[in-house]
């Protein structure tokens, strides 16, 4: 996966609380068996109506938007369903970065095998950037190595992130890779075991 | 020695390496696979040239996409080509599946404890979040994304961070014709549906000692709807009387040592969680779901909230948004809302206990004529079972659809969906925006609550079907 440092980007705010993967990505796209091309059906339900077409009423599909990579979303991110073709929709999107209060634990857990970076705010943080969002064009800069969202107003949080998930997503390593260089104490694990 | 609960003394047996700063390296026991979260693992298996480490810890259904009639020929392209991708790839790297016209095929949680795959202590994953269900068993059991499953193929094991325990303390008993389903959902309703974010559940308690084993799964199945990755239930002799005489459990002494191995795994008296709450059964009443997520629930008799009582900005749009999602009032009961269809099935409630209970009230009735209703059992097993008692026959005479094993309408993956705006009372354990068809609107609730609604055409306290006259 590609390494992720620290990335600039305008924020896209989806004012919403125990956003579901169902919504991410609706299951009539989990039939395809290619990793590409999710994007296209990313918060389908919302972008689209039942004739296809855009929803201009969702904020996403404004043109203000458009180039977004920053998701600031309420608490409980990504909760529901364990597939991972709601990161792969995220990121095939756009979208790099995902901002919130508190995120599901496997969502969190997919997103830092595909190179998303979820970043943890307190929810007072949240709501600040919610707001500031709907100034067109309002972008903020993650930074992975010191722990810090910042923006050119003044704004600074830091935030937490286990040593282990930085070091996979700043090297943009593959952990299979890794758990190989490993493979004699597996090996001896399962032998001790019978 | 120091005190210990289930989760610790699992997790100790199964550490292949610990050091600073990282997760530990957990070995998993067993890892089941299904055709949607699957094919884009093998294809990364193949772009690297590894094998599977493990085939014979590892086994396949299919069960998401599949059609519940008309098997013989999958007219959808698209669902056919997944299906075939996962022969293709169990065939390459030497996968045990039991594919669409297997006699074991059926939903990945309902056929791993049938066929005695899941045991207690096992680490087990699956790409599904409802791989809590085997915590049943007292497993520890947890859904995992694609990536994951590549990695557990490619290497038997999984960096995880231990979680942190939970102790869900169920006090006293559930009334009679109350049951498992209502008991999970009043426990969300009231803790809401991230309380368990981070936690592994271990639900306790004499309402919990006395539960079935396929009421245990009904429990353990809706822990990720808590936020939870993982629930279980420490084994007991509840637990060993349902694997006995098993296939693939050991048989005759072994399976005496690893029975009493079993139940030496049970949570010791005085360990400790690192958080801990209570609810009283003897209070719970049968519930329905009014929203958009698992946690807004009521019970029967209750109306839908006003978005004024919320507690915060937040919750209070989260009401008004399910209000309008739903096409309901604030204040209305929630006995009064008509229903279209009804949906028996899914890995929370399709075992043969949900099909005996629900067919006790469809005796002798008729499914309402504006109701469409379906029971999809979990497994051809649970099928087979069902129909050597009758029960297909109960449910067929009363107007119902009887049809082949599968996810079916919990996700509507397949052809069977809830059109939008018409809404389903449904034994699954998903009401979001859209889960059973684009638009559909879902009310979950337990076996038997779905049967009487089948027959009055909306909510009803089924306990009134066994107290009154017919």
């Amino acid at each position: 996966m590609e390494p992720i440092r620290k990335h600039e980007g305008v924020v896209y705010p989806l004012n919403r609380s125990n956003i579901d993967t169902d919504q991410i990505i609706p299951k009539q796209f989990l039939k395809r068996i290619e990793r590409q091309g999710f994007g296209q059906f990313l918060f389908y339900n919302w972008r689209f109506d039942d004739d296809d077409q855009p929803r201009m009423d969702f904020s996403l599909n404004q043109d203000r938007f458009k180039d977004a990579t920053i998701l600031v979303a309420g608490e409980n991110f990504g909760c529901g369903s364990s597939r991972e073709h709601a990161p792969w929709a995220l990121q095939d999107y756009g979208f790099i970065v995902i901002i919130a209060p508190s995120f599901a634990d496997i969502f969190y857990s997919n997103c830092s095998k595909n190179g998303i970076l979820p970043i943890q705010l307190t929810e007072a943080e949240v709501q600040q950037l919610i707001q500031k969002a709907e100034t067109p064009g309002y972008s903020l800069t993650a930074d992975l190595e010191n722990q810090k969202v910042t923006d050119s107003e003044g704004f600074e949080a830091s935030f937490t992130i286990t040593p282990y998930m930085r070091e996979m997503l700043l090297n943009g390593w593959d952990e299979i890779s890794v758990t190989l260089t490993l493979e004699d104490k597996i090996s001896t694990y399962e032998a001790s075991r019978g | 020695m120091q005190p210990k609960t289930i989760v610790e003394k699992i997790w100790e047996k199964h550490v292949i390496h610990q050091e600073t700063d990282k997760p530990d390296l957990l070995y998993i026991d067993l890892h089941l696979v299904h055709e949607v979260t699957s094919p884009q693992a093998f294809e990364g298996l193949r772009m690297k040239n590894r094998r599977v480490r493990r085939p014979d810890k590892t086994f396949a259904t299919m069960d998401h996409n599949v059609p519940t009639i008309a098997r013989h020929f999958i007219s959808d392209p698209v669902s056919r080509k997944q299906m075939e991708t996962l022969y293709d790839n169990c065939q390459e790297f030497g996968v045990e599946l039991a594919d669409i016209n297997h006699p074991d095929q059926g939903i990945v949680h309902v056929i791993g404890p049938e066929l005695g795959l899941t045991q207690p202590g096992k680490t087990i994953v699956c790409g599904d979040s409802h791989t809590s269900t085997h915590g049943a068993f007292g497993a520890l059991a947890f859904g995992i994304g694609t990536s994951e499953v590549e990695h557990v193929l490619a290497t038997q094991s999984i960096w995880q961070a231990k979680p942190k325990t939970m102790n869900v303390k169920v006090n006293g008993r559930l009334s009679p014709s109350v049951t498992a389903k209502d008991l999970i959902l009043a426990i969300i309703g009231k803790f809401g549906v991230r309380f368990g974010t981070g936690h592994v559940i271990e639900y306790t308690g004499e309402a919990v000692r006395a539960l079935s084993m396929e009421e245990r799964m009904t429990i353990c199945n809706m822990s990720i709807e808590a936020g939870a990755r993982a629930g279980l239930i420490s084994p007991d002799d509840t637990t060993v009387d349902y694997l006995r005489g098993r296939r693939n459990v050991p048989e005759g002494d072994a399976f005496e040592e690893a029975a009493a191995e079993w139940k030496a795994l049970a949570t010791d008296e005085g360990a400790s969680y690192d958080a801990v709450v209570e609810i009283n059964a003897d209070e719970v009443e049968p519930q329905v779901t009014w929203g958009i997520n698992p946690g807004m629930c009521l019970p029967v008799s209750g109306s839908v909230p006003h978005p004024e009582a919320a507690e915060s900005p937040a919750d209070r749009e989260e009401i008004e948004r399910a209000l309008t999602y739903m096409g309901l009032e604030a204040g209305q009961p929630i006995s009064s809302v008509p229903i279209q269809h009804v949906f028996i099935g899914s890995c929370t409630n399709s075992r043969l206990s949900d099909l005996r209970r629900a067919s006790e009230v469809i005796q002798g009735r008729k499914v309402h004529p504006d109701v469409r209703a379906l029971v999809v059992p979990g497994s051809q097993t649970v099928k087979q079972a069902a129909e050597a008692e009758g029960i297909d026959k109960v449910f067929i005479e009363a107007g119902f659809e009887w049809r082949e094993a599968g996810c079916s309408m919990c996700l509507a993956m397949n052809d069977d969906v809830v059109p939008s705006g018409e809404r389903c009372a449904s034994t699954s354990n998903r009401n979001f925006e859209g889960r059973q068809g684009n638009g559909a609107r879902t009310h979950l609730v337990a076996p038997e609550m779905a049967a009487a609604a089948a027959i009055e055409g909306r909510f009803v306290d089924v306990r009134s079907y066994f107290t009154s006259p017919v």
